[in-house]
């Protein structure tokens, strides 16, 4: 992702204005303007994440400041790499990352497209749309436990209009099968509009010049869309896709709402199982390895995808 | 464009297009309609089966929100009648306003949290967007990649050193603590965003401010500033908003003195059980400015939504 | 209420200057429940006496020690008193979050023989079976079970039973009864309505089912080490005694209870009692006298029994907190006031007739304690038959491991008793041995 922007955005810059030297240097200036955010990066960021490396190695609690405090080597690393137990949290986020990505961009996607037909009141309904997703997960989520309540929930009750079948007949969130869908579901009506406004962009870049080059050569509207709205949008698409990888690979507090990580461990994404190590078993050292395993595999997740997302742009 | 293309879809094709539109936010929608319809029903109604669509509004799940209640005797209730429309709708239920419920304070706490992290993002960030924009820093590529890759980290992971400072220095659950984490949590968003405003400021106006005599400062707070108002506005909502719904650092370093809405409002029940109405009067007050700010925004929010990269 | 708000803001005003020299900011922590509201109600006293001005921090339940350790752990200032779960004093004592309060004691005249044993041992003890004391007993609580009494007296019904179990209806006293009650009525049509066997705890994120199914792995054989050897678990965690109990956990979760209570804990398992969905509810015993003063479920419609006895022993959960000195306190010696304040037995009385649950024997020995209430009797042959979760410091790490075993076994329906049962040894024998006690 950085690379692209860092590209974009030095584009952007201007080169080099006129400088006169009144008062301070602008070198100075620049730095008295870059301090103080650097110092506070440096003091909440890069400092602790030294600090949590440092832990790692060691058997560090928490919650006894007493105890003595030993350097481990890297078992906390051989331990957690081990643990059949943290690759069933790491499948239930690979299942709830890839199927959230798949349905926000299928539906963010057609939506895009569709209000891009320019339809009168279009504005209003995409601002509907955007709604859900400014909104704060935590307290969301909590309201969809009630939602999705086989009794009195809306949810079952939508469900069962639809369909015909009982409403109290199935518990999204308390049945093993449901429960990954349950918390999926969710996600992708947050955080379609997402993908959906991104997409939007893209397809309003395309000028329409290109379209009537097509028309003229009389492509059909198929071939139309699929030699020149997708891969003109893809770029797009793609960075869609990896703001939504990253933040759902952090997922917490929409999904410690909804499901608690149950039923048994269903729905126990790698968030949730970090913060029960770090602050409820307190095991520090452990899970300050945890944290930066997780901190490694997503930056190198990430890294890969931009260059393919640079190659895809460069095409 | 042209009144007239041959890319402007038929009449039809709009037609269906708004229809699946409409339809999609409609229910979409539906969740939140539902968040604010519960907050004005009793509790009898809102676990109802089936659910209610029509109901008899009250008052009851806001007066519950602002108070706790205890469960008195009939004749305690008997010799105290109530005085006030709240008092009544309590003493229907058996129960006497024992005092103020938390929310007010939570609520508070999420203004001065939200509002100071904001305040001190946007000031840091402004700065140092002008400085990215407008000078050679060293390492610029760098240090700007490095402002972004502070929030690629869980925010569990980050939580647990800065747990252990906050307990070193005394921060634990205080406002000076959330509020500057906050900020260098926002200041990558504010620099990102800022940074893309600043850079659409033509230079010549501050080349032509600074041929008339003005110093760079001068030229900064006297030109810069004034052309990045919107900019900055659109950002401060941005930082606003991602502080406002904060949950997972709120959760771990705040317990009661300082804690947000966020981890309070999930936690509310009434005398015995869980009381919707009350949770949805709080989601509702709670949710209803981002839902304003949004709308306000809506010209802005692909920007801020994806740290400048894309612009509309 | 708006007069004696005005009255006792008086009194407080009155004593507060005269005692203004020292007066103090005090905040209590609890859990958000029925009992601390009636705390609130009886801290009035000591506010009008001492002074000093009472605040209380009460969190719900299934967040309570999530919340409260944290803030322990992380040093905080927020509470001076706390009145923190049974099993932490494990941790509050050797962390240091809890003042020792042995010596007051001593220079208090208070003396833990006034208090029930359960309770000393479970609330103030650390270690176990030492006279080192953290806390003072200040809620007894232990799990017990509600029924509709006017359901199970209807004639119809009586004779229903009769004829299909070949024993009058009437509240069960094993385990076996239990579930053949909890059949009977599940899915039945009572006025009109469909109703449910029983509402029993199943919560996945704090200590739900946990806290459930002990009593019934309690009765099955299941234990915490041996008295020859407190961290021996392999034959008596995980025997096939222990893996029947779990069985019969998980049967009357899939026979028994209502649809989608799947993650039910205290406050749900109320809803569905007082809402008339189920004819028996496991819950703590606090819930009793909300109980009777409802208006759908009171007044005589409910009845109360301890848990049921099982084919190898006759045990109920126990529930319930001791009231410490958080050691991080700016205001030691008001809190410590507070605490001789509340262990007069005058306060304790009241205590227990404002829907408080005092554990000092005094007032549940008293003799006309056991009819001062419909369900005194059972409280007390409950707390008799006590057993509690580990109170260790690693407490949290060994609840947690129990939560997800116990939880993927019943409710997920993931593997055998008796793998969930060995894997949960697994687990406390590595949490025991990273302590070093194994």
């Amino acid at each position: 992702m950085s690379n692209s922007m860092i590209g974009r955005a030095a584009a952007a810059t201007p080169p080099g204005a006129a400088r006169q030297i009144r008062g301070l240097s602008d070198r100075a200036i620049a730095w008295i303007f870059v301090a103080p955010t650097i110092f506070l990066l440096l003091a909440v960021n890069i400092f602790p994440l030294i600090w949590t490396i440092r832990l790692s190695f060691t058997n560090f609690r928490a919650n006894r400041p007493n105890a003595e405090v030993s350097w481990v080597g890297l078992s906390n690393y051989q331990r957690i790499l081990t643990d059949p137990d943290i690759w069933r949290t790491m499948q239930a986020t690979a299942h709830f990352l890839v199927w959230t990505l798949v349905f926000q961009v299928l539906i963010g996607f057609t939506l895009a497209w569709l209000i891009n037909r320019k339809f009168k009141g279009n504005d209003l309904w995409t601002t509907i749309i955007v709604l859900p997703m400014m909104l704060s997960p935590a307290v969301v989520g909590n309201f969809w436990t009630f939602l999705y309540q086989p009794q009195i929930g809306l949810f079952n009750y939508v469900v069962a209009f639809f369909t015909g079948i009982d409403p109290t007949s199935f518990t999204m969130i308390g049945d093993v099968a449901l429960a990954p869908w349950a918390i999926v579901i969710v996600d992708t009506w947050m955080w379609t509009p997402f993908v959906m406004l991104i997409c939007l962009a893209g397809l309003r870049s395309i000028p329409d010049a290109i379209y009537e080059a097509a028309e003229c050569d009389r492509a059909s509207s198929w071939r139309q869309f699929w030699t020149i709205t997708i891969p003109m949008t893809l770029p797009f698409l793609m960075l869609a896709v990896l703001f939504r990888g990253i933040e759902n690979f952090k997922m917490f507090d929409l999904v410690v709402q909804l499901t608690g990580g149950g039923p048994g461990n269903t729905t126990t994404l790698t968030s949730i199982d970090l913060k029960r190590e770090a602050f409820e078993k307190w095991r520090t050292g452990y899970s300050s390895a945890y944290a930066i395993i997780l901190f490694v595999t997503v930056f190198g997740l990430a890294s890969i995808y931009v260059k393919a997302l640079n190659k895809v742009k460069e095409r | 464009m042209s009144g007239f293309s041959i890319t402007e879809p038929s009449r039809g094709q709009k037609w269906i297009a708004g229809l699946l539109v409409a339809g999609y936010a409609l229910i979409t929608i539906l969740p939140l309609i539902w968040i604010v319809a519960t907050g004005f029903k009793s509790s009898a109604d809102s676990i109802a089966y089936p659910p209610k669509v029509f109901f008899s509004p009250t008052l009851e799940g806001y007066v519950n929100l602002f108070t706790t209640q205890t469960r008195q005797t009939q004749e305690f209730l008997a010799a105290h009648p109530p005085q006030t429309w709240y008092e009544e709708i309590v003493h229907a239920r058996g129960l006497v306003i024992a005092g103020p419920s938390r929310f007010g304070e939570r609520f508070m706490n999420s203004v001065i949290i939200g509002f100071g992290s904001t305040f001190l993002s946007v000031s840091l960030g402004t700065l140092a967007a002008y400085a990215f924009s407008r000078f050679k820093v060293p390492l610029k590529d760098d240090l700007l990649f490095f402002v972004l890759s502070t929030r690629m980290m869980p925010p569990i992971a980050v939580a647990i050193p800065i747990f252990l400072m906050f307990r070193a220095l005394g921060l634990s659950d205080t406002h000076a603590g959330m509020i500057l984490l906050y900020t260098a949590v926002n200041l990558s968003l504010a620099v990102w965003l800022l940074k893309g405003f600043i850079d659409e400021i033509p230079l010549e106006y501050e080349e032509a401010a600074l041929i008339d005599g003005y110093t760079r400062f001068q030229a900064f707070y006297k030109v810069v500033l004034p052309q990045a108002a919107t900019g900055i506005a659109s950002t401060a909502i941005f930082c606003l908003i991602f502080a406002w719904n904060e949950y997972a650092f709120a959760v771990l370093l705040t317990s009661g003195t300082a804690q947000t809405a966020p981890p309070f409002i999930p936690t509310i029940i009434g005398v015995g059980g869980q009381d919707w109405p009350a949770v949805a009067a709080g989601a509702t007050i709670f949710l209803l400015p981002v839902m304003i700010f949004t709308i306000l925004l809506r010209k802005h929010l692909l920007r801020g939504i994806t740290f400048g990269a894309v612009r509309k | 209420m708006h007069c004696t708000r005005t009255l006792s803001v008086a009194a407080v005003a009155l004593t507060a200057a005269t005692a203004a020299a020292r007066a103090d900011d005090l905040t209590l922590c609890w859990a958000a429940w029925d009992p601390a509201n009636a705390l609130v109600e009886l801290s009035k006293d000591f506010e009008a006496q001492s002074g000093n001005k009472m605040s209380f921090e009460f969190v719900p339940w299934p967040n309570f020690a999530d919340r409260m350790l944290n803030e322990l752990n992380s040093g905080g200032k927020l509470c001076d008193l706390m009145i923190g779960d049974s099993q932490w004093i494990g941790l509050g004592a050797e962390a240091g979050h809890y003042i020792k309060l042995n010596d007051f004691f001593e220079a208090n005249g208070i003396t833990m023989d006034d208090f029930l044993p359960a309770t000393v041992k479970g609330y103030a003890e650390w270690p176990k079976g030492t006279p080192n004391y953290w806390a003072l007993p200040a809620y007894a609580d232990v799990v017990g079970w509600t029924y509709r009494k006017d359901w199970f007296d209807r004639p119809e019904l009586q004779a229903e039973f009769q004829e299909t179990y070949g024993r009058p209806l009437e509240a069960p006293t094993t385990l076996d009864e239990l579930m053949d009650v909890a059949k009977f009525f599940q899915g039945r049509e009572i006025d009109g309505k469909t109703v449910y066997g029983a509402a029993i705890y199943t919560e996945r994120g704090s200590e739900g089912i946990t806290m459930g199914v002990t009593n019934v792995l309690y009765n099955y054989g299941f234990d915490y080490g041996t008295p020859e050897n407190p961290y021996q678990l392999e034959g008596v965690v995980n025997s096939p005694e222990a893996a029947k109990g779990l069985e019969f956990y998980k049967e009357l979760y899939d026979c028994c209870t209502p649809p989608g209570s799947s993650d039910w804990y205290m406050s749900e398992d109320i809803d569905a009692y007082k809402s008339g969905q189920v004819a028996l509810q496991m819950n703590f015993a606090f819930i009793w006298p909300g109980v009777e003063a409802d208006p759908n479920v009171g007044g005589g419609k409910s009845g109360y029994f301890a848990n049921p006895e099982g084919p190898d022993g006759h045990f109920a959960q126990l529930g319930g907190q001791g009231i410490s000195v958080v050691s991080y306190t700016d205001s030691k010696d008001a809190a410590l006031d507070y605490i001789k304040w509340f262990a007069q037995p005058e306060i304790q009385q009241r205590w227990w007739d404002m829907g408080g649950a005092s554990a000092m024997r005094a007032v549940v020995e008293n003799p006309d304690f056991a009819t001062s209430q419909p369900y005194a009797q059972t409280f007390l042959d409950s707390m008799a038959i006590v057993k509690d979760f580990w109170a260790e410091p690693a407490y949290a790490s060994l609840l947690l491991s129990m939560q997800d075993r116990v939880h993927s076994y019943v409710v997920a329906g993931q593997g055998t008793a008796q793998e969930a049962l060995d894997a949960l040894v697994a687990d406390w024998t590595e949490i025991f041995q990273d302590e070093g006690k194994m």
